[in-house]
């Protein structure tokens, strides 16, 4: 057993965290800045952090993730980190000249209480910044939150530092997407440009973590929102916030800096978070939804209808980050199946209310936790299995102990592809995730059945 | 007019460093040396320091060093990151250390992990109190034999002291526990979180169980940790020829087999750099020789056996020794010859780790590939120059926050295994002990070697040397195979291995044929793009 020390006796744990489902802030401070055209992230503090970082998105994205990092020593951690910083910055314009670098902190920048603002503005002052560079900043303490909460953050403070008001409103939205794939990025466009609505949508990782193998390094990809496309956020329409966790508190700084409506919705992952996201794009906007649109709803309803009896009261298991695990739920629901444990390592009791708005009727008896581990997911799968278990790849440890299907879905995925090149999102999305989850109820049904019940058509 | 005139390696060393503001390009300069192999003029090389902040380095922190490196192949110590949830959860198993419990019952906490999680309330009312917690309740849940502590980067500046909670709930709970001052910011590199995993195995595990073991020749093997199984390659082998383990520091290693490690009779040395302050240590307190040995590349592992065998001056053992050679080699041979048709005369580079970038260079160079620039991620001077130049390294600032302990003989546990004649003896027979010569001794006049090595000169020696291969770890794996050259990660060998010993080399030869030769890299340009005059002209005809 490779989780042999598992078992479905659950003691009450204070203040021990065992097989997390959740990281640090940085890292995700960290994607979200790679959403920025031509930025280099920076992470102040320790090389460690940012070793650490990189080291995971590559893994999961199989791309350069290049970001820099203060470096700090023993003295910096004594007499703060300014220094470092500001070595930091000229080094990084006169070697990499990005646009734009975006610095994020941790534990221990935090710890010293480095006030980065005050950093830049020196920065700025001593002449560090080229004419038309920028710097900007997120504060990332990881004993705070999740790195739900870095993404988040990082987000909101490209509203802060780039989103300006002038008084001519634009015919375009803002759309900020959530902690979601490139693949998802893109098909969020695709979407809009074909119910032809003029977008921003931050970060936009799409053409930067999904780049091409062309024999030549781009340092700096083609993809990601620019500076000029954030500044206009502030005269767009209204901005579509998708996910509280990770998209909410950029669009409430949005709404009070350059009064911007925003409409708050789920990620759009499944039938029901999609129908309401192609819905209030119409009825923001006023553009009619297209016949593609309505007819790539009409396929995926038809998978469903056609393979309902598979889903069926079938017993899943998930772990993952709030703003994905709820209309992931949501979505199983929909199909008729039984998310009956779900968690994830990210504070927040909004997640546990959503959950059980969706769960109460259909679900009665499900367990659901915010902070809680990937330990406390498998005890209540040894109380009693489930047929299906969907998470990052660290579940996939749980799924052969128990020998049970596994989706891999969320962050990180460290050992198959796919994820950045294909959507999760939208209707289109949608047939994806239900591809998986019938291959792998239906491969099972395979391996299981006995010889004389073994089905050709299924 | 730009000329087809090879660079010499000082215009290309000066190319590297135009790009830099004045003061960086002044720090780099000492960290980049053209190659003479001769002791007598050797140059100095620039390792071992900060690295310059904003650079892009390759380099990670002082707990991968001690908690990811040293202790993370350990299989049976619970080991609890105390501090927020990051560091924890990165070093959870990405290392690929393997290991193999020796029974169903055999404990296993090398898949889990564990973390105080800490929150802003810790952070400012103090940690140690969640610790203690953490600690009981692991003991509660788990029962493990033993449990080792590793401070983050936050944990030293709020002022936790581990070691006084290690040393209370060892007493309270009556197992072992011990902790590591591993913060992050404790040293420039990796470097500083081996030195202090070292030291805490010295001072609370080695020596703890003088159980005599069985077997007549009886050695350790240090700094080897068993990523993709290159431990049970060096397990086979060994007792192949009747040579028993009786510890690995640390790959598929045990608590019991350290406690018990200072019964052996030889250590001997894969990694200089990140274990030889435990083999300085138990010479002088147990009275246990040190040999550097190397079991990556078939002749290497040939004369790495032969040296042991030799240490243990038995005739019956150099015989087997022998014959284990020439059997294995059979098999080596046949595929290094094939592997060797099709790799001859290209080249590699290798910027990885502390003790890899010199390894594999043997590898290479028996599928008669060449490598033309080196360097270490957090090497020291005596792993490039040779410990012979220990004496006159300048103990910096950032070193010196790393403890020294002082060892002396135990006036009961030490037994010299050799007299100062016998090793006198074996010496001139050419068994080295306590020597390390360094990388550059093995490599040509003229190379380049480069410490630290940013990710902006490695891009600009890529395009300079355009290698068939580069050897280096994830964060740069991507950014050069997008340049069309195929990156070998030596940290974890791309999920593939084991590379060590015989079949290792069988392995490594394989994989980098496969990977220098696979028709993809010719695929990467279109058609339409290879001769776009082509499709020009039948546009304009159409
Ligand atoms: S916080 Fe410190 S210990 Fe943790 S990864 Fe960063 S540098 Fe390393
Ligand atoms: S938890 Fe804090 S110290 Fe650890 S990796 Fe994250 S930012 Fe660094």
């Amino acid at each position: 057993m490779l989780l042999r020390h598992t078992t479905d006796k659950i003691q009450e744990r204070k203040a021990l965290v065992v097989n997390p489902a959740k990281t640090c802030q940085p890292i995700g401070a960290m994607y979200a800045a790679l959403g920025i055209h031509r930025c280099l992230p920076h992470s102040h503090g320790s090389q460690g952090c940012c070793s650490y970082h990189r080291s995971t998105l590559t893994r999961h994205y199989r791309e350069p993730i290049m970001a820099a990092t203060s470096s700090f020593t023993e003295g910096s951690s004594v007499f703060g980190g300014q220094a470092n910083l500001l070595e930091s910055i000229s080094n990084i314009f006169t070697v990499y000249d990005p646009d734009i670098i975006a610095v994020h902190t941790t534990c221990l920048s935090e710890t010293i209480g480095d006030d980065i603002a005050q950093i830049i503005a020196k920065a700025q002052a001593d002449g560090k910044i080229p004419e038309g560079k920028s710097v900007i900043h997120a504060n990332t303490p990881s004993y705070v939150g999740s790195h739900v909460t870095g993404f988040a953050n990082m987000v909101k403070n490209m509203v802060m530092y780039f989103s300006k008001s002038s008084d001519l409103k634009r015919e375009q939205i803002n759309i900020i997407p959530g902690w979601v794939e490139p693949a998802d990025m893109r098909e969020m466009k695709r979407l809009t440009t074909a119910m032809g609505i003029k977008t921003v949508l931050f970060p936009d990782t799409s053409d930067v973590l999904d780049a091409p193998q062309t024999g030549r390094h781009q340092f700096y990809p083609k993809g990601g929102v620019t500076i000029p496309q954030l500044q206009t956020s502030g005269d767009s329409k209204a901005t579509i916030s998708l996910g509280e966790f990770t998209s909410l508190p950029a669009a409430k700084a949005l709404d009070a800096k350059c009064k911007v409506p925003f409409h708050s919705l789920d990620i759009p992952i499944g039938l029901t978070a999609t129908d309401r996201f192609i819905q209030t794009l119409h009825d923001v906007t006023g553009a009619a939804v297209p016949d593609e649109i309505t007819d790539e709803r009409g396929k995926m309803v038809d998978i469903i209808t056609d393979m309902q009896q598979y889903f069926y009261g079938k017993r899943v298991a998930l772990a993952g980050d709030p703003d994905q695990l709820i209309p992931l739920t949501e979505f199983l629901v929909t199909l008729g199946m039984q998310p009956v444990y779900i968690v994830t390592g990210t504070p927040g009791k909004r997640f546990e209310e959503r959950m059980s708005e969706i769960l109460t009727d259909a679900v009665p008896d499900a367990k659901c936790k915010q902070a809680g581990d990937m330990f406390l997911l498998h005890q209540w799968i040894k109380q009693e299995s489930v047929d299906l278990l969907i998470g990052n790849t660290y579940g996939k440890y749980i799924a052969r102990d128990e020998d049970i299907p596994f989706i891999r879905f969320g962050f990180p995925i460290l050992d198959r592809v796919g994820h950045s090149y294909l959507p999760n999102v939208g209707y289109a999305g949608g047939i994806r995730l239900l591809e998986k989850l019938l291959n792998a109820i239906l491969d099972r049904q395979d391996s299981m059945s006995l010889e004389e019940s073994f089905e050709l058509v299924m | 007019m730009p000329t087809n005139r090879r660079l010499t390696p000082e215009e290309i060393k000066q190319n590297l460093l135009a790009a830099y503001p004045v003061k960086v390009a002044r720090k780099r300069a000492k960290h980049i040396v053209i190659n003479d192999p001769t002791p007598e003029t050797m140059p100095e090389i620039g390792a071992n320091v900060r690295t310059i902040p904003g650079i892009i380095t390759q380099r990670g922190c002082t707990y991968a060093g001690c908690k990811g490196v040293v202790l993370g192949p350990t299989r049976d110590i619970v080991n609890i990151t105390h501090g927020p949830i990051g560091c924890g959860f990165y070093s959870w198993l990405t290392r690929r250390n393997q290991t193999r419990p020796t029974s169903d019952d055999d404990d296993n906490y090398m898949t889990y992990c564990f973390s105080t999680d800490m929150s802003e309330e810790n952070i400012v009312f103090g940690g140690e109190k969640r610790l203690k917690q953490a600690i009981q309740e692991a003991y509660d849940i788990f029962k493990p034999k033993a449990i080792g502590i590793f401070s983050t980067c936050p944990v030293g500046l709020i002022g936790d002291d581990v070691h006084a909670v290690a040393k209370e709930m060892k007493e309270k709970l009556g197992i072992n526990i011990f902790g590591f001052s591993c913060e992050g910011y404790k040293g420039v590199s990796q470097s500083a979180g081996h030195h202090i995993a070292n030291n805490q195995l010295f001072k609370h595990v080695i020596g703890t169980d003088d159980t005599p073991s069985d077997g007549k020749y009886r050695i350790n093997l240090l700094g080897e940790y068993n990523i993709g199984g290159d431990s049970f390659e060096i397990e086979r082998i060994l007792s192949k020829c009747g040579i028993d383990l009786v510890a690995t520091f640390s790959g598929n290693s045990n608590y019991d087999a350290f406690a018990n490690s200072h019964m052996a009779d030889l250590n001997v040395i894969m990694c200089h750099r990140s274990i030889n302050y435990v083999a300085e240590m138990m010479e002088t307190k147990y009275g246990i020789p040190w040999i550097k040995a190397n079991f990556i590349g078939a002749k290497s592992t040939a004369k790495s056996l032969r040296k042991i065998a030799q240490y243990f001056e038995d005739q019956e053992l150099i015989e087997r020794v022998e014959q284990v050679i020439a059997e294995e080699m059979q098999e080596v041979d046949r595929v290094q010859g094939a592997a060797k048709a099709r790799c001859m005369d290209k080249t590699a580079m290798l910027f990885v780790g502390g003790s890899r970038a010199h390894h594999y260079q043997d590898l290479f160079a028996e599928i008669g590939m060449k490598t033309v620039c080196a360097g270490y991620e957090f090497g020291h001077r005596d792993d490039y120059e040779g410990r012979r130049v220990l004496q006159s390294i300048k103990v910096d600032a950032d070193s010196r926050s790393i403890e020294e302990i002082h060892v002396t003989q135990d006036p009961d546990k030490h037994n010299p295994r050799k007299t100062p004649e016998e090793l006198e003896s074996l010496q001139a027979k050419g068994v080295s002990f306590k020597d390390y010569q360094g990388l550059m001794i093995d490599m040509d006049e003229n190379t380049l070697i480069i410490d630290d090595i940013s990710h902006y000169e490695m891009e600009k020696l890529l395009d300079t040397y355009k290698p068939a291969v580069l050897c280096g770890g994830i964060k740069e794996k991507y950014a050069v195979q997008k340049m069309g050259i195929p990156c070998k990660q030596l940290h974890n060998y791309d999920y593939s291995g084991p590379y060590a010993g015989f079949k290792g080399a069988i392995n490594f030869y394989t994989d980098i044929d496969q990977m220098v030769n696979t028709r993809i890299w010719k695929l990467i340009t279109a058609p339409w793009q290879a001769h776009p005059e082509l499709i020009a002209t039948f546009a304009k005809e159409a």
